[in-house]
Order: structure tokens, then sequence, then C-alpha cells
């Protein structure tokens, strides 16, 4: 919403300055977003008078002046034709910059004779386009300030624009009687009344009008209008064209001026017919759809069913509250017009507007409510202003239906209001404040004026005084605690699980990456998603149109783009949500990571290898012992078909997967432009149960004085024997007295064969054996390990190696 | 006695002479070994007299503890000699780069959400979630945003596919985290404290806006909160969490559905030399959107709004993480830019409290 300072002195007496409105705008939640004050650009300019002028003696086309100015005489050359002795022009001296030309002045030389400064013309000055000779002002004494001799003579030139933001419950200050209301209500000047208009008509309407029934219910309550006979549509009057440009309008008309005016000054949009081109009755109707429409704007529209339209007996002439028909517009030769105001559903507005894409300033209005109890007064006003630019003779008013009635009534309650807001308040200030803004108070039930459709509760009589009484003015006050001493914890169990992850895979080296929840359906489909459910309907891009099923594809897209970037090695991690469907709530929590490349930068010491499925593991391990799962869980094969099939597993508890770790498939890994090797790990961390014990107490340390005795075993199996398999059954050979079973090497390959027979390998374990009551003796020692020799050889159907 | 001394000028000579280890063993066996002459020497000790016995045998000790003495010392020395011999050959090139370990790091956006929770946990806010995919009820019309509002209308909210065979509206993906208002009212009923920090999403993507981004909401019920003190809450949380001495907020009139009043704060900065200070200076910086919840809000979450009172907050996590670490672009947050992640990231140690200060 644009206006000027002049245009708002129409409704406000004021002599507040203008920062003091602006801040004062701002504060009451009309936000200044611009102020362009035209007199900025113009401070430094004086008046001055050629108190002599003769042909230079080096140019026929310049003049020497000698020009006296608040400085004294100065010698000044000019190329103007008008230059001569004893005009009062306008002076730029050196130092000051001339907009028009875009220069900063300095003393010159032309043509071997020294200017000091110039004499500006009306271009050169952005007043006008101007440029035949420098400016000749007929009044003004030397040394006065030009902005303002403008602000006296001329004061449309200096006027400043504002521009504030519109929060879309204030229709109301969409005009700029809404804006100055709110300014007087604040006590920054007094609300000037709008002079009445009250036309009395010379004769019967030629045009009737007709709502039909169903959008007299709904849609357009009141349509009024009159015929406005023999009228001549020329250019609007300077005053006029200065303030629509000023906000960004182009004049056109008169007429079309007229209703501009109205639409910023008092929020009623407004439509002129030519009277001449209209055949019939206008008929306020919903369309039945497919009726085509040429528009103001040039372009033609088809309606849709139920859009509401004005048309005459050769049809649509105009898409009602949206915007005119090219066929029915007013022009030039226009000499009779329909002048019509009516109130527009604004729900019916915005879906119309939005579906053919038409952002008007009438839609802009209707669809945010303009003041139902302001039809006929708008229209009457506005006849007067045609009537005053373009002479002719008024009709009498037709109409159909009648002003909606949106009277209602909430109760003010000071006391509560005092409690909402914490600024004391005086009730006699509450009310005052309520009726400067048009509200009616009758007892304690307040009555909000028509032109406020977004006052729908006692909440917005809070807010209403609130606004007026300055939040800037609150004062910050405590708030209690809950508890007194020192805080509660206050994060959940899973909040804490999802932090632990986060800084234990940080503390292993990984960084930290937030990828976006939504990928592409490609990627989303390597990883077991994409479907119907999870698809985005309005994407922003192809990059973005499903929600993720999995971390892993943005993580690799990340490694993609760091790739690219010339770094090969990288430990990347992302704990946050994936979709596992379209319903609020199928969501789970993921803390995967990702390794690529090498270990270790290349080094003296020969760190660097490539990174395995075991680092993938180890990390996987410490993040679910980070977080308290258990030790002894089981390891399985089974993984989704984006992992190596023969390099990944999953660790789980029961049926219970809590993570899975492996090399990323080599095809998901060239769909997606990763260069391996690369092996990652998922933990559900949610899936990780809590941990039993519940309170902090730890179980007593029990040592016992007596030596472990350590044994090592190497068992020579079938190549696709799992170790774990062995230490399982070594663990069961005796839980009282095995400690623990360790693997410390394997034997693999074709060496290996070549030792211990095709498709052989041979995996290493050691036992530890911790007597709890007396020292073993090397009878009982023999004992346990013939046992577990005996149950690893069943398990394994291996042998001890020789 | 004459062969006394010769023995011991004979051993403590040879043991001074001794080059090595070896021998220097090779003195003692010849001196003090079982076959040696001084043991000899004892041995024949038993034919004497008793009287001579004693006197000879007292000297014998004293040549005795004398040569053992000079065999410890001498080889004390020989160790500390031949230490010395080898630390003069082990020497590295102690310039050479340690073992290389990584690095991991925190990205900005977790460790102000830990910030956060930090601060407001302090103040009694537990921490809310809600799910992201959320229905339209919970994310426009339990937040007083009826199906033909203009902030409905936007189009910025991105919608998911619907069924054809499914009649309901499409939900969406949450536009804010004030969905998570509702919810935690819902199940929890007031009073009520609680922060919800999280993912949003808006169809925005150009300088200064990302598709998703991070927000956090505020919200606390109770028999008489008042927006005083919604002030002095984002007072204390903005003077805590940009770790200045003090701050100076300012409250405009505003308009939110789901709050009335409604007030955008801005809070008192300077931007000398480019550089943003908070707490100082002529400038204001918009930081985030507040005001007392709404009735309606209240209602449809089913709290008795005559009852309970209170306010919410929310502001963009991403954006004051920008401002309180000079992070230029939104954008980058969202790229996974190692160079990036490894300059505005966090060590893993660099867990905030408040004790300690939250950066330090």
């Amino acid at each position: 919403m644009k206006f000027t300072l002049s245009w708002l002195k129409d409704h406000l007496d004021t002599s507040a300055p203008l920062d003091v409105l602006t801040e004062a705008l701002t504060d009451l939640g009309l936000e200044v977003e611009e102020v362009v004050n035209p007199a900025a650009k113009l401070a430094t300019f004086t008046l001055a008078k050629i108190v002599h002028a003769e042909k230079h003696p080096d140019a026929d086309k310049l003049r020497v002046c000698r020009v006296l100015t608040d400085e004294g005489e100065k010698q000044i050359v000019c190329g103007a034709p008008n230059a001569r002795e004893g005009i009062t022009v306008v002076l730029c001296k050196p130092g000051d910059y001339v907009p028009g030309i875009d220069v900063t002045l300095g003393v010159g030389k032309i043509r071997g004779v020294e200017s000091h400064g110039m004499m500006a013309s009306e271009r050169e000055l952005e007043l006008s386009d101007e440029h035949n000779g420098i400016i000749e002002l007929p009044s003004g004494e030397v040394g006065d300030r030009f902005v303002d001799w403008l602000a006296v003579n001329r004061p449309a030139t200096v006027d400043p624009m504002i521009h504030i933001k519109i929060t879309p419950n204030r229709p109301d200050a969409l005009a700029v009687r809404g804006v100055a209301r709110d300014l007087a209500a604040r006590g920054l000047g007094v609300l000037k009344p709008l002079a009445a208009a009250v036309i009395k008509g010379g004769f019967p309407s030629p045009i009737a009008v007709a709502i039909d029934a169903d959008l007299k219910a709904k849609g357009c309550p009141h349509f009024a209008g009159r015929t406005i006979t023999g009228v001549k549509n020329s250019p609007s009057p300077d005053w006029l064209q200065q303030r629509l440009k000023a906000i960004g309008l182009r004049p056109i008309s008169a007429l079309v001026d007229v209703t501009n005016y109205f639409t910023f000054g008092l929020n009623r949009p407004l439509h002129v017919f030519d009277a001449g081109k209209v055949k019939g009755t206008l008929r306020i109707h919903a369309a039945a759809g497919g009726e085509e429409f040429l528009a103001l704007d040039g372009k033609t529209y088809t309606l849709r069913p139920g859009m509401m339209a004005i048309s005459d007996d050769a049809g649509v002439e105009s898409l009602a509250g949206i915007m005119g028909g090219e066929v029915s517009g007013c022009s030039d030769a226009t000499t009779d017009v329909f002048l019509e105001s009516a109130f527009w559903d604004p729900i019916t507005i915005a879906a119309t507007g939005r579906a053919l894409k038409i952002n008007s300033d009438a839609r802009y209005r209707f669809e945010r409510g303009v003041d139902p109890a302001f039809t006929l007064t708008g229209l009457d006003l506005a006849t007067q202003m045609i009537l005053d630019l373009c002479g002719g003779q008024a009709s009498d008013v037709v109409q159909d239906g009648a002003a909606l009635d949106v009277s209602r009534a909430y109760k003010l309650d000071p006391a509560r209001l005092i409690s909402l807001v914490g600024m004391d308040i005086p009730e006699a200030v509450q009310r005052k404040t309520l009726e400067d803004l048009g509200f009616t108070l009758n007892g304690d039930m307040a009555t909000p004026p028509t032109w406020r459709p977004d006052v729908l509760g006692e909440a917005d009589l809070v807010e209403e005084v609130a606004r007026i009484a300055s939040l800037t003015k609150l004062q910050g006050r405590p708030l209690p605690r809950v508890h007194t001493g020192v805080p509660r914890p206050i994060l959940t169990a899973l909040q804490v699980k999802e932090r632990t992850a986060r800084r234990t895979i940080a503390a292993l080296g990984y960084n930290e990456c937030v990828t976006y929840s939504f990928i592409d359906a490609e990627a989303a489909r390597l990883f077991g998603g994409g479907a119907e459910a999870v698809r985005i309907e309005n994407p922003i891009s192809s990059e973005m149109t499903h929600m993720r099923p999995d971390l892993l594809p943005g993580l690799l897209r990340a490694a993609a783009r760091n790739q690219a970037r010339g770094f090969g090695d990288m430990a990347l991690f992302e704990v946050g949500p994936t979709f596992t469907g379209g319903e609020p709530g199928e969501q789970s929590l993921l803390a995967s990571g990702l390794l690529i490349g090498f270990v270790a930068p290349r080094d003296p010491f020969g760190s660097r290898r490539a990174v395995d499925v075991f680092d993938a593991k180890a990390d996987a391990e410490a993040v679910l012992a980070a977080l308290g799962a258990p030790a002894r869980v089981q390891i399985s094969r089974k993984v989704a078909d984006w992992w190596h099939p023969g390099r990944s597993g999953a660790i789980g508890l029961g049926p219970n997967v809590l993570a899975t770790f492996g090399e990323v498939h080599p095809r998901v890994l060239q769909a997606m432009g990763v260069k391996g090797p690369a092996v990652a790990f998922s933990v559900a961390i949610a899936a990780v149960p809590e941990p039993k014990a519940k309170t902090p107490t730890r179980a007593a340390l029990t040592l016992s004085d007596l030596q472990a005795v350590d044994r090592d075993f190497a068992f020579v199996v079938d190549a696709k024997v799992e170790a774990l398999t062995a230490v399982n059954a070594a663990l069961g050979a005796d839980k009282a007295l095995i400690d623990s079973v360790r693997v410390f090497d394997q034997f693999t390959g074709e060496k290996a064969e070549a030792q211990m027979g095709p498709g052989k390998k041979s995996i290493a374990f050691t036992v530890r054996l911790q007597p709890r009551e007396k020292t073993l003796t090397d009878a009982e020692i023999e004992a346990v390990c013939a046992k577990i020799v005996d149950k690893v050889s069943k398990a394994t159907g291996g042998a001890l190696r020789a | 006695m004459d062969g006394l001394d010769t023995l011991k000028a004979k051993y403590l000579t040879a043991v001074a002479g001794a080059s090595d280890e070896s021998a220097l063993e090779d003195v003692r066996l010849q001196a003090l070994g079982k076959k040696g002459e001084i043991s000899a020497l004892m041995a024949s000790l038993g034919k004497m007299d008793p009287d001579a016995r004693k006197a000879a045998g007292a000297n014998l000790n004293l040549l005795k503890d004398e040569i053992d003495a000079a065999l410890r010392a001498k080889k004390a020395g020989l160790a500390d000699a031949a230490l010395d011999e080898r630390l003069r050959s082990e020497w590295l090139d102690v310039t050479l780069p340690g073992r290389p370990r990584p690095h991991g790091s925190i990205h900005p956006v977790s460790q102000v959400m830990e910030e956060l929770t930090a601060i407001f946990g302090d103040m009694g806010f537990a921490v809310a979630e809600g799910p992201q995919i959320e229905s339209d009820w919970y994310n426009f019309d339990a937040l007083n945003i009826p199906p033909e509002h203009p902030a409905r209308q936007e189009h910025d909210t991105f919608f998911m596919a619907r069924a054809a065979d499914d009649a309901r509206p499409p939900h969406v993906l949450r536009t804010h985290t004030s969905p998570v208002q509702i919810r935690a009212m819902t199940a929890q009923g007031a009073p009520i404290r609680v922060i919800a920090p999280g993912r949003v999403y808006r169809m925005d993507m150009d300088q200064t806006h990302a598709p998703m981004f991070h927000q956090v909401e505020g919200l606390a019920i109770d028999r008489n909160i008042s927006m005083a003190n919604l002030k002095w809450t984002l007072e204390e949380f903005c003077r805590a969490f940009f770790e200045v001495p003090s701050v100076e907020l300012r409250f405009r009139a505003s308009h939110f559905p789901f709050t009335e009043p409604s007030a955008e704060v801005d809070i008192r900065c300077s931007w000398e030399g480019g550089q943003l200070k908070i707490g100082q200076g002529d400038s204001w910086l918009e930081i985030l959107g507040s005001g007392m919840v709404h009735p309606k809000v209240l209602a449809a979450a089913g709290v008795d709004p005559t009852q309970w009172q209170g306010f919410a907050f929310g502001m963009g996590i991403d954006r004051i993480a920008m401002l309180k670490y000079g992070i230029p672009d939104l954008r980058a947050f969202f790229e996974s830019d190692l160079r990036w992640l490894r300059h505005y990231g966090f060590a893993a140690l660099d867990m905030p409290d408040l004790p300690g200060g939250l950066s330090s």
C-alpha cells in the first residue's frame, strides 16, 4: 500500500513530522517498507539570479553568466537558450549531486572559461521531461532553498511517498483514510470528516441492474450504480496524476483515474462502463462455464462455472470485482458512463482470481474485504468527482440487493485485557481507543465498525487496544519458574538418544550434514521408496519429488558433489527423519554414516587404506554401545537390496533390527554417480531398547584375585563358515568359566587353500578362562579346552588346525 | 696382609679396566664367583684357629665388600654409557606429522538446537515434536487459518499426492512448527511450556530462501501469562543465546492468525563495518514473530480459553545461527560441502551448556 504525505493529510489533520508518522505506522502494525522523499535529492539546490550574460568568446551557443548566489557572485557557463540577465534560476554548486544527469559537479573549465556550478533544467532535477531551457522561477529570493519554493508553489513535486506493508487482516488500511484513522487513534492528529456528497439524480438510469438469486444469497449481496451522461473524458488534473504517479500508477484518463483514486484513498474499488457499449440490463450472475471474456489487460479469459460475471445482452462485460472488460471500457470518445459500486464475497473473488491468475487492485481489496456499508456513499462521492472533472448529468441510483448486515458485538473485559497484555491501560483509555477506531460501545459491548471484517472476537479488541497503546512501550516481566530450585531434566529418552548418537558419530570423525527431506524419484526408488503416498504433488524441482525413505541417498548425493569438488575421502553423517508413508507420523529417526575412499590421507606411516565394511561395523557398534544397546546381539545377512549382498549385515535383537552396515551396492553407487568404495551404517535410534537399570547405581564390581588363563585355538573350516558361529560355540562350552572369546586371526585365500585344501580357511581365536574359586589345575584347563574343541568342531564342521 | 692389598689392587684395576658388561662379569667371577680367588680364601678360613680366623675373616669381608661395590658402580656406569650410546643413535625427525586422526563435526543447526534446549530447558520448557507430513487441520485449521485465508492460499505450501479414491484433503509438509503447539496441548493440556524445534517446508528457493529450513516454536500456557512475560522470556533468551551482556527488543504490532495480539520482534543491533553486533547500535533487526495464543487455537487443542492464556513464538533456527555465527548463505546449510561443514561445524565435544557459556 502506497500513498503520499499530502494524500494522508487530506484525511488527517496533523502537524507531526514525517519520521514521527512513519515510526508510529510501523509500531501500529502498518510496517513502513520504504519512504521516498523527493525533496531529499533536491535539498542542496538554492535560488540564484543571473545578473549578467554574454556570449562565450569561443562558442556561439554558450553564454558566460554572472550569477548572484547566497555565496556571492559566481561565473557560470551555460548552454541554455533562455539563460539571460534578470531571471531567477535554480543553482547547483560544485560538490552537489545532480540526479537527472547522475553527476557530482566540480569547478569546470568550458572552452577555456571557468564555470562554478550549473543552472538546472527540470529534467536535470527529475521534475519533468522539460529540457528546452533552464528553470525560470517567477518568484523567490536569491539563497532560498529550492525545495522550500517547491513546497509552496508545486507541493506535489516534493510530496513524500510512503510504502507500508499491510497484513491480510487489515483491509481498512488499504485505504489512505484507514491509515489516517490509526494515526489519529494513536494521537497523531485528528481524522477529518469525509465530505458528504449527495447527488440528486436528474433522470432514471437507462441501464438497469439485476443480481441472480443465487448470487444475492452468497457472492454479490449488493450492487449499485448510476449512469452519467454527457461527460468529457480527458486527462485528469495534474494533482491527481501526480498522486497516482507517486504511488506507481499510470494516469490513463479522468474516468479511470477517479476509480483508482477511490480504490487507494477509500478502499472503494469502482468500475466505469462505457454506457454506449452496454446493451440492455447488467446482470450479475454465476458463469455457466466456457464464456470467453476479453479483459482490460488485453488477455482473453475463459470463465469456469461459478465465477461471478457482469453481463449484458452481448455477453460478459466484466469479471466481477476483479477486472472490467475491454469492449465496454472507457475511451477518450466516451460520453456516457455507468459507474458501478458493489460488494463482492471475498472468498469467491479470491477463488476466481487465483484460478485465472489475475492480480488486480480490485481483487486484492475485495478478497480482503471492503466496507459493505460504504457502497452507496462511495458511489455518490465518486459521482461527484466525475461530475467535477468531466461534467455531465447523473441519473438516479439503480441497485439490487442491500448492504450486507455485519453488525456484531463483543465484550470488552478491561481486567482480562490488562492481564493478557501485561500493560496497565486504564479502562477509559481502552474505551477511547476503540471509539477512535470506529467501534461503538454500548456498556461493555463493543460493536466493530463495518470496515473491520477482521474483528471477530474479544481477543481482537485486546489486540486493537494493545496496538494503539504501543507494544514498543511494553516492559518485560519475569516469567515465574515452574519449579523453584534447580531445573528438572526436560528431554525424553529418545531425544537424549538422538543427541548421543549425533555426538558419538561426530566423535568417530564424521561430518554432520543436514540434507533435504525430499529427493528425486530415482534415488528414492533405489532405496525402496518413491511410492505414490510419499510423492509431493507440487514439487519445487524434479530433484525434490519424493519424501526420502532413507538417509543414504542424500548422503550419497552429497558425497558425489564433494567428489566433484575434488574431495575423495570423506566421512559424512546425518541424523534425521525418514518417511515410511504419507500419513502424519509415518516417519522414523535414523542415524546414518557414510565412509568413502580411504581412512586416512597418505602419510609416512602407511596409515592409508581403503575403507571397508569393518570400519562401518565398528562405528555402528560404537553408536549402539553409546545408546546403551546390549553387548550380545545377532548379526544377520538379511539386508535391503541397496547393500552389497556379500558384504553387509544387520545387527539385531531377536526380530528387532537395530542397525545395518556394509558396503553400498556397486550398482547403487554407479546410479548415484559416486566413486567407490563406499561403506555405510544406519542405526534405527528408536529401536534400541531402554537400558533395564532404572537407577544410576551400578552393579557391584566383582574382581577375582585368581589369574586368568588364555588359550589360543585355530580351526580349519569351510570358507563360508562365519566366525561368530565358532565364537558362540566356544562361549557355550563352559558358561561359568569362559570369560571371553575373541577372534584374532583369519587365514583365507589361495595360500590358505594351498595349505588346508580347496574351499577352506582357518580362523583363530583366544579364549580367556577366569577361575572364580580356585586356581585351575592343568587337568581342568585341558578338560575345558577339549570341550571347546568339541563344541566348535560340531558347530562349524571344522577341525582343530594341525 | 700384603697379599690382600695386592689382591685388592689387582681386582680394582681389573674392574676399572673392564670395557663392557661381559668383561666385568669375568672379573666378578674371578674374584667373587664360587671358584673365585676371594671365595677360595674365604673357604680357607675354616682351617685357621679362631683368633686368626676372626681377624682374617673381617679383612676378607672388607675386601669382598670393596670389590663388590666397585663392580656394582662400574656396572651402573657401563649401563649408563651404553644407554647414552643408544640414545645417540635414536634420532627421529619429530617434525613429521602425527598419525592421522579423523575430525568430525556437528552441523550448526544441530548445535543451535542444543543451545535453544539449554536455555529454554533452564526456564522449564520441554522439547515437543510432531510429524513433518501434517494434516491440513493441524497445519492450518486448528491454528485459526481457515481454508480461504490468504496465508493458506499463498503458493508456498507443499502438498502430498492424494490417491484418487481418497476424499480427504491432501496432507501438507508442515509450513511451520506451530502445529506442534496443537499436538502438545492436546496431549498434555495446560499448564504447559514447550519448545518445538524442527524442519519446516515452503515452496521458496532463491538467494535467501530454501524449500526446507528449521524453526523453533515456543509455547507457554498458564493461568495468567501475559505479553509482558513473553517479552521478558524473549529478552532472556536473546541475551543468553547471543551471549551479550544485555539486549533490547522492540515489539511491533503485527498479525498472525494464531496469536492475538501479535507482535513482530526486532532486536537492537549495529552493522558497523559490515559486522553485526547484537545489543548495541541504532539499527533494528527483525528476528521473530510472537503473540498471545488465540482463544480459538487453545480451544482447538482442547484447552479452555476462559481459564488459560499464554504466549507463543516462532523463529528461524537457521537464521539465528547465521546471525550468531556470521554464516552468510542459507542454502549452503543443506549443500553438505565438506569445506563448509568443517568451517562452520562444531567439535563433537562442544556441547552447549549454561555454566560454561553456550559457545565456549
